[in-house]
């Protein structure tokens, strides 16, 4: 292709390898998340909600800060993380996993949410009277019932995390290793006036991130479909 | 053989629910108007639904007694409840469904037992497909195996056979008889239909507005309602 040649792929390689280890986390936090949201029982959950769901309204600089006040070299975490591993998590590859899957985080809870409440009540309570301790009740029933919401959650999760740039370039800075991420990376190139660059990222994070949510919604159909 | 016995105080807003039931083994159908709180019996004695006061015991065995703080779980009670929409597990198939509820036995023996209780139901065929293919009086039966995997000491049934035609509602009721008598547990058994009630039933209960109106042998009781309702 004519823009294939002139693009450097590393921006757009980085990008997925943190997208993908922050649709990781946030499927196991999310899920988690969305089990302890759906117990109608549990104390403040509207409190908890809201401050999950928190980052879809902070401006993402915001979100950001806030990781930095919480992470960084200063911060008991961020002293603790530092010790463990010999390396802080700010201006790392570990805060652009950070940054990302916090941001995408209540995508991912909301996603899952509609997944799990979607699953008829009834399924629960038959399952429970054949002797299902609510453990074996998530995994069996719920969870394989919710996993339309599951797959959507993993998807939006993914793509949002791919395009992140506020709080990534917060927590983890303008590069890793030298590399900037797609998102800093078409910044960047604007700001130099590389137009070529900047369209041919564009074209490709676009592709990626469409492609993505078609496969998405063709399988979670699929999903319906077969557990209708 | 161990009788269910059951006194429940349940309290929802203008709703009250106060029933004393003493069922021996067989079949006590329970009747009322919708509303009257039948399902809400059911749920009690399942433990998915808890009352503000009340005790229920099978034989020696107390499975609530909210005045000694006895509540025995959802998941302890060895019981079998078969929902009104049967809640058949989608994702599984019929061997899968009925297998689920068969935590006391081996691993390795699952299938086999789960294919004779499906066989013994009249649908062994059914075993490798999932419940979206079943017809109606086909999901009622895996239902029944299902609800039987567990060995119960108690049955529950809500409506079961409310959708269904008037023959296939007599097989089943027939086959639910069998399947009493060779257990020799209580069975609860909702309906609204008083010739369901006269096909199945040893005692019938009529509950209205959350009190019980008229208990004891069915030929007697449903006699009674179905004086009234003329």
């Amino acid at each position: 292709m004519w823009w294939a040649s002139a693009i450097d792929w590393a921006p757009l390689w980085l990008s997925l390898q943190i997208a993908s280890l922050s649709t990781i986390v946030t499927l196991i936090t999310g899920t988690g998340f969305s089990l302890l949201l759906a117990w109608r029982r549990l104390p403040a959950r509207h409190l908890i909600d809201a401050v999950v769901s928190a980052p879809l309204v902070l401006p993402p600089t915001v979100l950001g800060y806030y990781l930095l006040v919480v992470l960084g070299r200063g911060s008991a975490i961020g002293r603790g993380w530092d010790r463990l591993f010999g390396q802080p998590i700010v201006f790392t590859f570990t805060g652009a996993v950070i940054a990302a899957s916090v941001g995408s985080l209540p995508l991912v809870v909301r996603s899952i949410r509609l997944g799990i409440e979607s699953v008829e009540p009834n399924l629960i309570a038959a399952a429970r009277t054949l002797g299902a301790r609510p453990v074996r009740v998530v995994v069996t029933v719920v969870l394989p019932l919710a996993a339309p919401g599951l797959v959507a959650g993993a998807m939006l999760g993914f793509a949002r995390a791919l395009g992140d740039y506020g709080a990534t370039q917060m927590l983890a800075g303008a590069r890793i290793d030298g590399t900037p991420t797609a998102s800093i990376f078409v910044m960047e190139q604007l700001l130099a006036n590389h137009d070529d660059q900047v369209f041919a990222m564009s074209l490709a994070t676009t592709i990626v991130g469409v492609t993505l949510l078609y496969f998405a919604n063709r399988l979670t159909h699929r999903l319906h479909h077969h557990r209708a | 053989m161990a009788s269910l016995v059951a006194k429940i105080r349940l309290y929802r807003g203008e709703f009250a629910l106060e029933v004393e039931l003493d069922c021996p083994p067989g079949i006590t159908c329970v009747m009322g108007p919708s509303g009257a709180g039948k399902s809400t019996i059911l749920a009690v004695l399942a433990g998915l639904a808890l009352p503000d006061a009340g005790r229920i015991a099978l034989g020696d065995e107390v499975w609530l007694d909210r005045a000694r703080g006895i509540e025995v779980p959802v998941h302890a009670r060895r019981l079998a409840y078969v929902f009104q929409g049967l809640a058949l597990f989608p994702h599984m198939t019929a061997l899968g469904n009925v297998m689920y509820g068969m935590t006391d036995v081996v691993r390795g023996d699952r299938p086999r037992k789960a294919q004779a209780l499906l066989d013994r139901v009249g649908v062994g065929y059914l075993a490798r497909r999932r419940p979206r293919t079943f017809s109606g009086g086909e999901a009622q039966r895996v239902a029944l195996a299902r609800a039987l995997a567990r060995s119960p000491k108690l049955m529950l049934l809500d409506e079961p056979f409310s959708a269904l035609d008037r023959e296939l509602r007599a097989q089943l009721t027939a086959l639910v008889r069998e399947l009493v008598a060779e257990l020799g547990v209580p069975l609860v058994h909702i309906t609204h239909s008083i010739a369901e009630a006269r096909l199945l039933a040893d005692q019938v209960v009529r509950i209205d507005r959350g009190k019980v109106s008229a208990c004891g042998v069915a030929a007697e009781v449903l006699a009674n309602i179905a004086t009234m309702e003329e």
